[in-house]
Order: structure tokens, then sequence, then C-alpha cells
């Protein structure tokens, strides 16, 4: 019910929203609690298990009940806390977990069969028969069980990602956050000053406390707007500070406001990684509920989420409201309630010495110890020293008393420190090193304690920093001691909640202690206590008082479980900003990409390139007779295939030779300037680590080619070498791969296109196989290399990247009258396989210089990378895999990449496997299918027939092995 | 994490390529025993504590460096060119 006067509302701006389909109306400034409090709506959420009615417990993002769904479609977001949610207009809320609706819940059949689904209920349960679980249990259990639902689809909404660097960052807007935040920035410090809520404050905002004489919510906002003046000030509200990683670092998550949010193309919340020179964690404390039989009816809340509601948005969640608590502060509750002209039906304090100066019917020395009404909170029964009472009330506020908010501390691994005064943990000074907790959250309960350690730990963080902190003036505050005596549960039968949102109650505590599952780690998981999505944050520190006194021990030996981030819930979709879709992954493109998607090429992804698969002509229907015409075209008349993807590495200086002898195990010294070798690179393993050639342009000058896959591994290899091998080489290495388009031109008539486009002619005398230099391009400075990757005559002509796509319309122009073209990967792998040249299909990491048939390029003359491994008995042991070529003989033409091979006669079984396929492609020069493959002493085996199987595909076929290179053996086509 | 560059200063990790312990840089010589090869390219210390590794500043100035840092408490105390260190300088 609203309230005639006061709270932090504007009255003057209704807003509309629905819940569950139903229309109704609050305030600007109310969260849809507030709201739904203020329209008497007390139902809003089935449990976990149980389906039990839940109605909302806090006023904060701990809240474990008031979950809900907003959203439709692919926008649809589920297990959103009602507690956070600011009331925006149109706003359409729906409750979860609850069939067919949340007043009638026929799953809420779970709560009379609970005496079976109690604790390790499902592990006992469910063992057997094993087939069942798959089909029965666990779809069963699936839909029984949990919260809100994704909506499956990919989420179109834009999320951010940020990062920010501050000196001083101050998690928590409450009176320590903004003392500190307000004295760092004083002395002239970068602050950034995050706060969960919408507004800065934290408790000053849901109590009825003065500052100086003025409301603590002005006096909060007051701060806030100085520091908002400030340039050296960051003010971030509507932020989480969900993590504290290593070196300073922290992660945030911030929410749009409902304004900013409904801007077409805003992100919805931004994930922040914030590094702080120095942190200070005011991130106050969070209450506890007290177990007693049926607390979690709807109508029990936390104390001080009552008083919030009052003081804050003007709303009281009863007519006739018990207070019951074991510490002083829940008599504030009382106070504030009475303060607003709201009936107050007891006041009870567990405490038998408790005392109170207020007007009402008071207990002491009493407990609450079961709640009636099943879907709105009707009575409380209270245990007294003369017996038990009944009392009518529509809410019941309960305090356990507070916990500090330790997470952010715990999260490298600290654990808290029992504190018995305050019966709660405090942080250990120095777990996350440079933070320092200051507050209710370091256990400093009063107010003026908080301002004044807020002042006080930023002065020394400062001086740290070295700045000079200004005198800084403590607000008056109330500063009443903090009494307390412990009261985790209230005995009796029935059940007892401790973590409301995983249905988990004082009784699976003490089974799971009983089964032996003592230590906390294992009561959780057997529990699943503290493991749903509010992480137990109302419940874990009460679970460990009940294990410990279950298990006799005590609550410091008992230990925490735990605080692992994030501190609050964070979307996927936050984290992984910008990494849906394209974002996932950049794109690189070839100089010449528009012009193959302009010729209708389909583009295949080449580690982050794209590159052409073939260029299909009208009347072709299958890539297959595109790919078969490119590759005759190649062979008969000339093709053209853009090739810069491939790695291109600049090796320049005096020891530029020597470093390429040492990385390269043939050698490289005695090239001579103007011509290309093929060399073969190891890893230090002696296995295979790329091929390629390099080209030498000058005495000092080589440029590298590497395959496209491993151009940036041996860059960094290259690097190593030199670096952290080499050092004493005078040699400067630089990728230019992107400095360059350059493009294969492979056929019989290339010389002619090319003598078509060059200042100056070549010939065969001038310009023989494996020759390079530099040529002029119609008046720009090319190179041009004479190098064959498909067998025929053979060039690669390169120009600076900005005349790449130029090049390739003109040689593809040129080509298409000479009866030549474009072709794509497709057919370059057909080319190649027909020459029997490897790619990293071959050289997949495990290949050895041996195995592929070039063991010797290993010179003996040197030492080289991989030189002393390559020479273990293991890795030359004729019986390895080596590389062979297979064409297929039998009824079945089909050869299939990844199949196996085995002796004719033999059962295709693991034990006979005799090697693999790496590569195959339809070769239209031979008229046949071709592969290469991995054989146990292939080279001594040409001629025999053996049995491929492929057991994914289901495809047998007999081959023939045979020498790896099909056609042209001499090579006479490359050369003449 | 960050990393402090001795070229480029302090920065974010992305920037960086892991590669491993640092005694890649002590390759034994081509006539070593079988044993020496093993240990270098195969055994590795798994420290509890102070370890040193090599790091690549791939998207930075391309230096290979060997960064001191302790594996219990994730704090780097240092980093130096491994050309240095291979050098012996430090």
């Amino acid at each position: 019910m609203r309230l005639a006067r006061g709270g932090q509302i504007d009255r003057g701006q209704r807003i509309a929203f629905r819940f569950d389909g139903h229309r109704y109306e609050g305030f600007a400034g109310d969260t849809l609690a507030s709201a739904l409090l203020a329209n008497d709506i007390r139902l809003v959420g089935r449990s976990f298990k149980y389906h039990r009615p839940r109605g909302i417990l806090t006023a904060g993002s701990e809240e474990p009940n008031a979950l809900v769904t907003l959203g439709q479609g692919a926008a649809q977001e589920p297990n959103l806390r009602a507690t956070t949610l600011e009331l925006a207009e149109g706003l359409a809320a729906r409750s979860q977990n609850a069939w067919p609706s949340l007043g009638l819940d026929l799953l809420a059949i779970n709560d009379l069969a609970a005496p079976f689904l109690s604790a390790g209920f499902y592990y006992k349960t469910f063992m057997w028969p094993r087939a069942l679980w798959e089909k029965l249990y666990e779809p069963l259990i699936r839909r029984a069980a949990g919260l809100g639902a994704l909506s499956g689809r990919a989420n179109a909404d834009r999320y951010a990602r940020a990062f920010a660097h501050c000196d001083v960052l101050v998690i928590g807007a409450g009176p320590a956050g903004l003392m500190a935040a307000l004295t760092a920035a004083r002395a002239g410090a970068d602050v950034i000053l995050c706060d969960e809520d919408l507004r800065t404050g934290g408790r000053l905002n849901a109590e009825a406390l003065e500052l100086d004489g003025q409301p603590g919510a002005d006096w909060a906002a007051g701060v806030t707007k100085d520091l908002a003046a400030m340039p050296n000030v960051r003010v971030m509200t509507r932020t989480t500070v969900t993590g504290a990683y290593d070196q300073g670092t922290y992660g945030a998550l911030e929410r749009a406001s409902p304004a900013e949010a409904a801007r077409p193309g805003a992100a919805q919340e931004t994930f922040w990684n914030i590094v702080a020179r120095r942190a200070i964690l005011a991130a106050g404390a969070l209450e506890r509920p007290v177990a007693f039989r049926d607390n979690d009816r709807p109508g029990v809340m936390m104390a001080g989420a009552v008083r919030a509601y009052v003081n804050r948005w003007a709303v009281t969640p009863g007519q006739a409201v018990t207070v019951f608590g074991n510490n002083d502060d829940a008599h504030r509750t009382a106070a504030d309630l009475l303060a607003a002209g709201v009936h107050v039906t007891a006041l009870i304090d567990s405490r038998p010495d408790a005392t109170t100066a207020l007007d009402v019917p008071f207990y002491k020395g009493a407990q609450v110890c079961a709640a009636h009404g099943r879907k709105r909170l009707e009575a409380v029964s209270i245990a007294t020293t003369s017996g038990i009472d009944k009392l009518r009330t529509d809410c019941l506020a309960m305090s356990g008393g507070w916990n500090p908010t330790v997470h952010l501390t715990c999260h490298m691994n600290g654990r808290p420190m029992w504190n018995p005064a305050l019966a709660s943990f405090t942080p250990t000074p120095g777990a996350i090193p440079g933070l320092t907790a200051a507050g209710a959250c370091n256990g400093t309960m009063s107010t003026h304690g908080c301002l004044t350690e807020g002042a006080r730990v930023a002065a020394e963080v400062l001086v740290d920093l070295g700045f000079k902190p200004a005198d800084t003036t403590i607000p008056q505050a109330e500063d009443a001691p903090y009494r307390i005596t412990p009261l985790w549960t209230v005995p009796g039968k029935g059940r007892a909640w401790l973590d409301f949102q995983n249905d988990v109650t004082v009784k699976d505590i003490k089974q799971a202690a009983q089964e032996n599952f003592r230590s906390v780690e294992h009561m959780k998981r057997y529990t699943t206590q503290g493991m749903a999505t509010d992480q137990g944050k109302n419940s874990n520190v009460a679970a460990l008082a009940v294990l410990a006194d279950a298990t006799g021990r005590g609550i410091p030996e008992t230990g925490t479980t735990t605080f692992r981030p994030p501190y609050a819930p964070v979307t996927i979709a936050a984290m992984g900003a910008g990494g849906q879709g394209a974002g996932f992954a950049p794109q690189r493109f070839t100089t010449s990409h528009r012009a193959s998607i302009a010729a209708g090429a389909p583009m295949i992804e080449a580690g982050l390139w794209y590159r052409p698969s073939y260029f299909p002509k009208p009347g072709e229907t299958t890539w297959r007779q595109s790919c078969d015409r490119e590759v005759m075209m190649v062979r008969n008349a000339v093709g053209i295939c853009d090739v810069s993807t491939l790695g291109k590495i600049d090796i320049k200086g005096p020891g530029a030779a020597q470093l390429l002898d040492f990385v390269y195990t043939n050698t490289f010294s005695t090239l001579p300037v103007g011509r290309v070798r093929y060399g073969l690179m190891l890893r230090e393993d002696g296995h295979v680590m790329d091929d390629g050639t390099t080209a030498r342009l000058g005495p000092d000058h080589f440029l590298m080619t590497t395959t496209t896959a491993a151009a940036g591994q041996v860059m960094r290899h290259l690097d190593f070498v030199h670096q952290g091998l080499r050092p004493d080489l005078d040699v400067s290495i630089c990728s230019v791969t992107e400095h360059w388009a350059q493009c294969a031109v492979a056929g019989p008539k290339s010389r002619d296109l090319l003598n078509a486009i060059l200042d100056a002619p070549i010939d065969d005398a001038t310009f023989p196989f494996m020759a390079c230099g530099p040529v002029m391009v119609q008046g720009v400075a090319g190179r041009l290399f004479r190098i064959s990757f498909s067998g025929e005559q053979a060039y690669e002509i390169a120009v600076p990247a900005r005349y790449g796509e130029s090049l390739f319309k003109l040689l593809v122009g040129l080509a298409e009258t000479m009866g030549g073209g474009a072709y794509g990967l497709e057919a370059l792998n057909v080319l190649r396989i027909e020459k029997g040249f490897i790619t990293h299909a071959e050289i997949h990491g495990r290949t050895t210089a041996f195995d592929i048939g070039m063991e010797r390029m290993m010179s003996a003359k040197k030492d080289f990378i991989g030189k002393a491994a390559a020479a273990r008995p293991g890795l030359v042991d004729p019986d390895r895999e080596q590389l062979v070529g297979l064409k297929p003989v039998g009824a079945v033409k089909q050869l299939t990449a990844g199949a196996h091979l085995f002796d004719r006669a033999a059962e295709a079984t693991r034990e006979n496997d005799q090697g693999y396929v790496t590569s195959v492609g339809f070769s239209p020069t031979l008229d046949t299918f071709l592969g290469l493959a991995f054989l146990k002493q292939g080279r001594a085996r040409h001629g025999e027939v053996v049995r491929m199987v492929d057991h994914l595909r289901g495809i047998e076929a007999l081959c023939e092995v045979c020498d790896p290179v099909f056609f042209d053996k001499d090579g006479g086509r490359a050369r003449g | 994490m960050r990393i402090t560059c001795p070229i480029c200063g302090e920065r974010d990790r992305r920037e960086f390529y892991y590669q491993g312990d640092a005694v890649a840089l002590r390759r034994p010589d081509p006539d070593d025993t079988p044993e020496d090869w093993d240990a270098y390219l195969h055994l590795r210390d798994n420290p509890a504590g102070v370890t040193r590794d090599l790091w690549y500043h791939e998207m930075g100035c391309g230096a290979w460096l060997v960064v001191t840092r302790n594996t219990v408490t994730h704090e780097v105390l240092g980093a130096v060119l491994a050309s240095d260190a291979a050098r012996g300088a430090a």
C-alpha cells in the first residue's frame, strides 16, 4: 500500500506497467518491486524446486525470490530481480517457474512430495536404470526445476565493453564510499565511484537518518553533485562491480537507464574493465533472515527492506506489520513504521535483555516459530517463555543481523575472518592487493563510523599514491552501537528455509552433515546451498552456522565456501559484447575480394582470411564443374589466383643468410641474388613447422613466403630464433604480408600474358624457373617470382597492396582473352595434389621431413632448428607412416580425406590401421580421383593395392599406392 | 593482467602471446646428449611461486620478453628483453 506522504518518488509522474498481463500504476522512482508492493501484490514467483509461493524478500540485488522475465521473442530476458528493475512506462514483466499460472501452479505438488525430495534426492534416486537418465529423468527434472527460460534465439540488442583507468576506485556509494570518494577527489586523484543502485547514498536512501541535520538522502545527493562536477571524478550509478582480478583490475556491469536503453542502437549494458591503482571497497552489508517454520511465505521480509520500502518508496508492505529480530537495528524498522503511521502488531526480540522505548507490544526473549498462510502471510506463531502466541499479521519484518559484503575481498582466494561481536565475517586485510575495505563491509556498523572510516581509508590510500589529502569534516550522524545475539534457527517442526532461491532448508544441511558431507564445500554441493543466481547472499552464513552446529564445530573452524566472481549475475551478452556474428573474429580480405565477389565466387575461410572457392561460369551448376574447368584452364592456357594471403616476411641485414640457414633445414646462404629456393622449416622437436619459398632480393635482403595458415607462427618463430637464440646476428625481420598484393599467373600462356603488362618483357633465358627480380608493371614497381604451385610454367607477381585490385582485374581480363581466367582454392588444391605438393593437411604438426620424403633436405653440414631432435631413432623409423599417392582401382572411384587405410584382406579395425588419407581431389587432367596419404612403410609399397575405409561416411575403396607426384614427374612443364 | 614491456611500457596482456618456460633460451649444442635435448624440449618445472616465462609482444613491438611472475599470487615481477637475457645481460 502506498503511503500518503514521503519517499523519493515523483508522485506527479505516473507510470503504467504490466505484471502477468495485468495493468498497474506506479511512480517515477519506483522499482518493479516497490510498485508491486504499492499495488498490494504479494505473490510474485514460485520457488525453484518445490514451486512454493514466494514474495519479495529484499530491496536490493541480493533478492532470491522476486525474479521475473522481461521482453518477448529474441529479446526475452529471464531472472531479472524485481528489486533492481527500474519502473518504466510500458514495462511488462512475467512471473517464472509456474504453470499454468502463478496462482495455480500444478508443480506445487512437489511441495507435498518434499519428504522424498530432500538433499541428495537426485543423486540417490536417478542412478538407475542408466538408460532412463537421458530420455526420462533429465527432461523431467529440467522441466520441473529451474528459473526463467531463454528464448533460444539470437538477441539483437546491443551490448558494449569498455575500459577505464583510475587512481582510486570506490566500490559503493553509501556513507563510507561517498566520504572516501570525496576525500580522494579533493586531493586531486582520478576517482571512479561505482554503485549498483540508480542513485548514490546506499542505506542513506533507505533510512530516516539525518546527516548534519538534513535527510541522509539529501546529503548524499549533495555530495554526489559536488563529485560529478569535478573533472577528475566519474560517478557510475547502475554499475555493479562484479569481480576483483589481478593487478588492480575490476570487472563492472553498467546497466543503461530505461530512457537510455530505449534509444535506438544504445547499449543495454556495458561490461567494464577498470584498472585502478587502489580500490576502496565500501559495499555495505546484507541483512540475513532467521530460519523458522515456513519463513518463506510471501509477506515475510527482511526488516531493513521493509524500512527501505517505507522510507524510500513510501510503500508499506503490510497493514499490520510484525517486527522480529535479534539485534538493535531491527527496532529501527518498528520505529520507522510507526513514524509513517503504519500499524505495528508487535516487536519481537529474541534477546532476553532487550529493551525498547517504542509504544508497541514488545516481546523480549521470544521467537517467531512459524508463519501461517500460503499465498500471503496471515499470522505468525510466537514462542515465548509462557507458551505459543498466535498473532494476526500480514507482514513480518525479520532480521538475523547484518553480513558485511565481503565478497570481492574473497575473489583472489582470500578467506574472511569470523567476528564474534558482529556474529559475522569481516574481510581479511590485504586479501586483494591494493584494495581496502571501509564501512559496513568492514564491520563498521554506525553511520558516523562509516563516514569516518571512508575518509580515513581514503586518506591512507592517497598518501600511498603520493597525494596530499586535505582535511575533511565528518558530518554529524548517528553513532549507535550495533548489538546482536546470534539467532540462526528457531527450533521446531516443519521446514525452515535457509536458501530461498534453491529451496534449501535447515533439515537439508543437517542431513548433509549426517551423511558425512561435513566439509562446507561438500555440504554446498550436496544440498545446492548458495548455488543459485543469488549465490546465497542471504543464506550462506546461517547455513554455515547450522552446519557448524550439526558437526559440533565452531563457525570459524567450519569456514566459508569460496566466493567467486561475479558478485551479481552478468549477462553473457555483456561479457561477450561485440563478439556476436561477424564480431566473433576479425575478417581479413584480400585486395581482390570485391572483384571475386562480383564474379560470383563463393568465399571460404582460410584462418581469418576469406578466399574465393571457385568462379562459376554461366551453365555451371556444381562446384565440380567450375573446378574442373579451372584446372584444365591452368593446364592448357593460363589461370590467375590471388595468393596474397601467404605470409611474406622481409628479412634484411648482414646476418640474414645465417639466420635462414639456422631456421631452414636446407642452405640459403648459397642462394644467388635473383633466385628463389624452396625451404623446409622444422620445430625444435624435429617435426615440420612450415614450408615455402624464399627469394634473395639482394646480398643482405631476403623475402620469405610462408603458408597462409602458419604466417603468424613463423613470424613469431623467426623473432624468437633471432632474439632468443641468435641475438648476435645483425638482422631485421618484418611481416609484409599486407603490404604486397600477389597473384599467381599459371599455365603455358603465363609468360605471354605477363609480357602484355610488363614494361620490359621477360624470356626463359633472363627469367628461368626459380628466378626473381624487380619489374615495372605499367609504371608500378613490383616484384616477379618464377615459382609454381601448380606444376605449370608459372609466376607470382607482386605489387604494393594499393594496386592489388587493379592488378587482379587486369590479369583476369587479359587471361580471359587467352582462354584462361581466375581460379579458386578448389582448383588450386587439385593442381597441387596432381603434383604431390604438400600443404598443412600433410604437414599437420606430427609429420617429419622423413615422413614427407624430404629427409635429404636436412643439411648435414650445419646446425639448424630441429636437427638434433629429427635424428631421434623414433622419427626416422622406416615403419613410420610415409607420404604416398593413392589412385582408386576398384569399383568405387571416390576417395575421401580422413579415411583410414588397411591391408586388402585385413579387418578395418584400429589394430590393423596402416595409415590415413590427408588430401583428395578429382583430377580432370588424369580423369580420376587422386589422394595423398600417409601409409606405414609407404615408399616401399608403391604398386600395392590397399583398402581405404571411411567409417564416418561409410565409403570403402580399393586404391593403388603410388608416388605422390601424379603428373609431370620430371617437372618439365614448370621449367619449360 | 599487464606486463611492462621494456620497449613499449605497461601493456595489457591481450597484446602478448604466451610461450612457456624461459629455459627455451638455453638451447643445447647440437652434439649434446639426447638427455640434454630431451630436458630442453620436454621437461618443465611446474613451480608454485616465482617463474620465468617467455612472452611475445605480438601486437606491439615484436619483442620476446622474459617475464618473471609468481604463479601463486599472480604478481608480475618484471620483464626483460629475451635478447638481453640470451646475451647473458639479465
